[in-house]
């Protein structure tokens, strides 16, 4: 990538292209703004977005009165027509809160009335016998529980890269490899980065796992400290998805939503989130110990996960924050807006949070009169694939039934990928039960050269 | 639109497909179409460009790839037609496909299908091997892809990772690539494929750690370094740009078991009895799906062998008896098969194939109810082949379910 001769210039510069960053960009330009998105990484999502749990969440269980609560429901709300416009699929597969101690079943009453509060109504208590007839495969410890019906399983890469690639069709424009230095305002943004200087009306930092970096860059202070919080999960093999319906949720504590099992749209089972503190924003790093206990806790609630076979093993990082809620501010004097804190519910958020951030910027913009619509990856095991439409070209990936067509399209497409990560999210391309045993050889010859970080070593760009 | 249709269908182009698809047009069955995912049919023989192959099927001494293309042409001159870059996506009861090929889908109808998947190896996630996500952690497979059949090399300086068969046959790859892995760990107290491996670890020094735990692997894009603790509890840290996870080979059996036939906890491929009968009996299986892992002449044995059965079943599909294969020995990780059918076909060549989890000298019993049918002094240890006759078993007159016991 050579650095641009004259500098970039924009209404919004929008540093970091994760969960956030695309809605946000997303949104803005079809509010009819000039957007630019800066990615430090070498591909989007490659932060905290790269790992989590993929549900679609009410948000039944955040704080009431909370910008978390607000942005989660109203992010939840237009997720629905949004999805229907850009083809992302969604499976409806509702969540179950159970208690498996004396004490967690105390505690379901005020969850009950605290989901209540928070506009989510048709949640509703369940008997122990209500819970084992339809999960009937859940272990018998099993107390009680409540049902919470509108929890979704969605594809979070592609629900990001839709977000991204609509502003981009609308007129956004990305730079990856783009790191923001530093910054000066003066009526307008002068944003230094790695790829040359960029001119921009307005700020926003969404910059994840490195908010309170880039908001000490920019401002010279930091409102916040990110508290990076690991989370490992196991993916279970797609024959575990008969084991189980609905996302299983255990009684929240404080500073966890705990260890979950849900489905996910792609056909696995998932087991996790651990939730290990940690300084270091990039160690995204399993152990076997963890992933050993994860899966006896899955064991414990769903006995016929111990059959199961393991497919993948992965860590997330939340940009956690010493303060509970989202961390959201206007610096109105400079026109810059951080968006900072977004711990574990970015994806379910994402699109509250963009309206919201439009609504703090507050630029008078006339909104496109008819913007151009994308269509999404479409890489749901519950939904029609590409192997079963005619002439996909013959299957490359044969655990996740993933087409050379699909594969030629994304390289070829307007967001190539640039590593082997991106093009794993953007077609699911060794994220089978073999992890790459059959098909990394016709990969690489695929993708020689059309990654920036190629699978064979000698061809590096 | 009505479905085409063929007498025997194999699902699987390697080795126990092909030379069971020779052997079936040879026995002149009706039309055979091998079903073959990949570009081209062979299996994993076609990526292992070294020696020896082929001794016992051509007596002659091969490298993988043209023993694989031997059989690849010794089935395609038989008259099977052998169908490439074509996925089976579904078993359907009775004998029927869902396939999808490069046009896209279509159903097959075979009056027997014969299920040859084979295995690959278990990732490093099955092995619950810690740390990063970076590039250059492959299996043997996938190095040997890549380097045989595609000429890419993944990296400079690998660590091997596992000591069996398979791990000598990536060691032999490296040497093809010119270069001499930096180590090789094993996390048993022992290597498996010792006398193999000896000749390397003495004259080219390959340093060998056994006994390994915590494995950890460190990158930020590409591999690093890998982390262990040895077996005196040193910790262990080796620079290097490549993982190689070796062996412990498992059946492909993802096709089944999002079917409609039975498949067995021990072995993880189907149930099957001693001719390779699944539970659907238009459906038999060969090769390695049926129990993990033997070597590619043994499996081109076993397709023929079962070749024989389905042409037999073709001609006249008796009505038979059969009774469950069992053993409750915590010993022993699996058996095959898992049903005997009580017939008096000629089983002289039939043998039970055990896999076992520790290593063991007992004697082993075939009991029916409170009747010892047949036992014998058993020693084996685990991923090693091991096998016991069928014929004695057979001869005792089994009336109900066989259950297999050890005495120390």
């Amino acid at each position: 990538m050579t650095p641009p001769a004259n500098p970039v210039s924009c209404d919004v510069a929008i540093i970091g292209a994760g969960i956030v960053g695309c809605a946000i960009a997303r949104q803005l330009t079809l509010d009819g703004l000039r957007v630019v998105v800066l990615e430090k990484a070498l591909d989007v999502l490659d932060g905290a977005s790269k790992g989590n749990s993929a549900i679609l969440h009410t948000g039944f269980d955040a704080p009431p009165g909370s910008l978390e609560q607000r942005c989660m429901a109203a992010g939840y709300r237009d997720y629905f027509d949004v999805a229907a416009e850009l083809g992302l699929p969604i499976l409806r597969s509702g969540a179950m809160v159970l208690a498996w101690t004396e004490e967690q079943l105390a505690a379901l009453p005020d969850l009950i009335a605290k989901a209540h509060d928070n506009g989510v109504t048709d949640v509703t208590p369940l008997t122990r016998k209500q819970i084992v007839s339809r999960e009937p495969n859940l272990s018998d410890a099993v107390l009680g529980g409540f049902e919470i019906p509108g929890e979704y399983l969605i594809d979070p890469w592609a629900t990001a890269h839709a977000y991204l690639l609509q502003a981009l069709s609308n007129g956004a424009r990305l730079m990856r490899g783009t790191e923001v230095l530093s910054g000066r305002f003066d009526q307008s943004w002068l944003l230094e980065t790695s790829q040359g200087e960029i001119k921009a009306g307005h700020v926003v930092n969404c910059a994840g796992l490195y908010g309170d970096i880039v908001d000490q860059r920019l401002l010279g202070h930091k409102s916040f400290a990110i508290r990076p919080r690991k989370g490992q999960f196991i993916v279970f093999d797609k024959a575990a998805s008969d084991l189980v319906s609905a996302t299983i949720l255990p009684v929240p504590t404080e500073t966890t939503k705990g260890v979950v099992i849900c489905r996910t749209i792609f056909g696995n089972v998932l087991v996790g989130p651990t939730a290990e503190e940690q300084d270091s924003r990039t160690d995204a790093a399993t152990d076997r110990q963890t992933l050993l206990a994860l899966k006896s806790k899955g064991v414990a609630m769903l006995p016929g996960l111990e059959r199961c076979e393991i497919t993948a093993a992965y860590a997330g990082l939340r940009p956690a924050s010493e303060h509970k809620d989202y961390q959201i501010r206007h610096h109105d004097k400079q026109a810059c807006v951080t968006v900072g804190a977004i711990r574990s519910t970015g994806l379910s958020a994402a699109l509250g949070i963009a309206r919201h951030v439009a609504t703090l910027l507050g630029i008078a913009s006339r909104p496109l009169d008819a913007p151009r619509t994308i269509r999404a990856d479409r890489l749901s095991d519950y939904h029609r694939r590409d192997w079963q439409e005619p002439d996909h070209g013959g299957i490359v990936c044969h655990c996740e039934l993933v087409t050379r067509r699909e594969i030629e399209q994304v390289l070829d497409g307007p967001m190539p990928p640039a590593t082997l990560q991106g093009l794993k999210r953007r077609t699911r391309v060794t994220m089978g039960r073999c992890q790459g045993f059959y098909c990394t050889a016709e990969l690489a010859e695929i993708t020689e050269e059309r990654l920036q970080r190629t699978i064979g070593c000698d061809h590096e760009r | 639109m009505s479905d085409e249709s063929c007498a025997v269908a194999v699902v699987g182009g390697g080795t126990a497909g092909l030379s069971l698809a020779r052997e079936l047009m040879r026995r002149e069955v009706g039309p055979v179409v091998v079903l073959e995912r990949e570009a081209e049919a062979g299996g994993i023989p076609r990526h292992c460009g070294h020696y020896p192959f082929g001794l016992r099927e051509y007596n002659r001494l091969l490298k993988g790839p043209d023993y694989a293309r031997r059989n690849r042409d010794a089935a395609a001159r038989a008259g099977a037609e052998i169908r490439t870059s074509t996925t089976v996506t579904g078993l359907l009861p009775g004998g029927r496909l869902e396939v999808s090929g490069p046009s896209g889908p279509a159903v097959l109808a075979a009056k027997r299908v014969v299920l040859c998947t084979g295995v690959r190896e278990s990732t490093r996630a099955q092995r619950l091997i810690g740390g990063d996500r970076p590039l250059g952690v492959v299996s043997t497979g996938a190095l040997q892809g890549a380097v045989y059949l595609k000429g890419i090399r993944p990296f400079h300086r690998p660590v091997i990772f596992g000591s069996e068969l398979v791990s000598f046959s990536a060691l032999q790859t490296c040497a093809h690539l010119g270069i001499t892995p930096l180590a090789m760990v094993e996390e048993e107290p022992r290597i498996f494929a010792r006398r193999l491996f000896q000749p390397y670890l003495w004259l080219k020094r390959l340093p060998l750690y056994t006994g390994i735990s915590q494995p950890r692997i460190k990158g930020a894009g590409r591999v690093e370094v890998l982390n262990f603790i040895d077996r005196h509890g040193a910790n262990r840290t080796i620079e290097t740009d490549g993982i190689i996870i070796s062996g412990r080979f498992r059946p492909e059996a993802a096709l089944l078991h999002r079917s409609h036939i039975e498949v067995d906890p021990g072995t993880g491929g189907p149930v099957v009895d001693q001719f390779g009968r699944c539970s659907d009996p238009a459906y038999f299986s060969a090769g390695n799906l049926v129990r993990p892992a033997e070597t590619s002449g043994w499996c081109w044995f076993e397709g023929v062998a079962v070749a024989e059965h389905v042409a037999e079943d073709l001609a006249a599909a008796g009505k038979a008896r059969t009774v469950p294969l069992f053993t409750r020995e915590p010993r022993i990780r699996f058996i095959a098969p898992q049903r005997l059918r009580l017939v008096h076909a000629d089983s002289s060549d039939s043998v039970i194939y055990i896999g076992l989890e520790t290593s063991i000298d007992a004697t082993l019993s075939a009991r029916c109810a409170d009747r010892v049918l047949w036992s014998a002094p058993l020693r084996g240890r685990p991923r090693r082949r091991l096998t016991v006759p069928l014929e004695p078993i057979l001869k005792a007159a089994p009336d109900g379910p066989v259950e297999l016991t050890l005495q120390d």
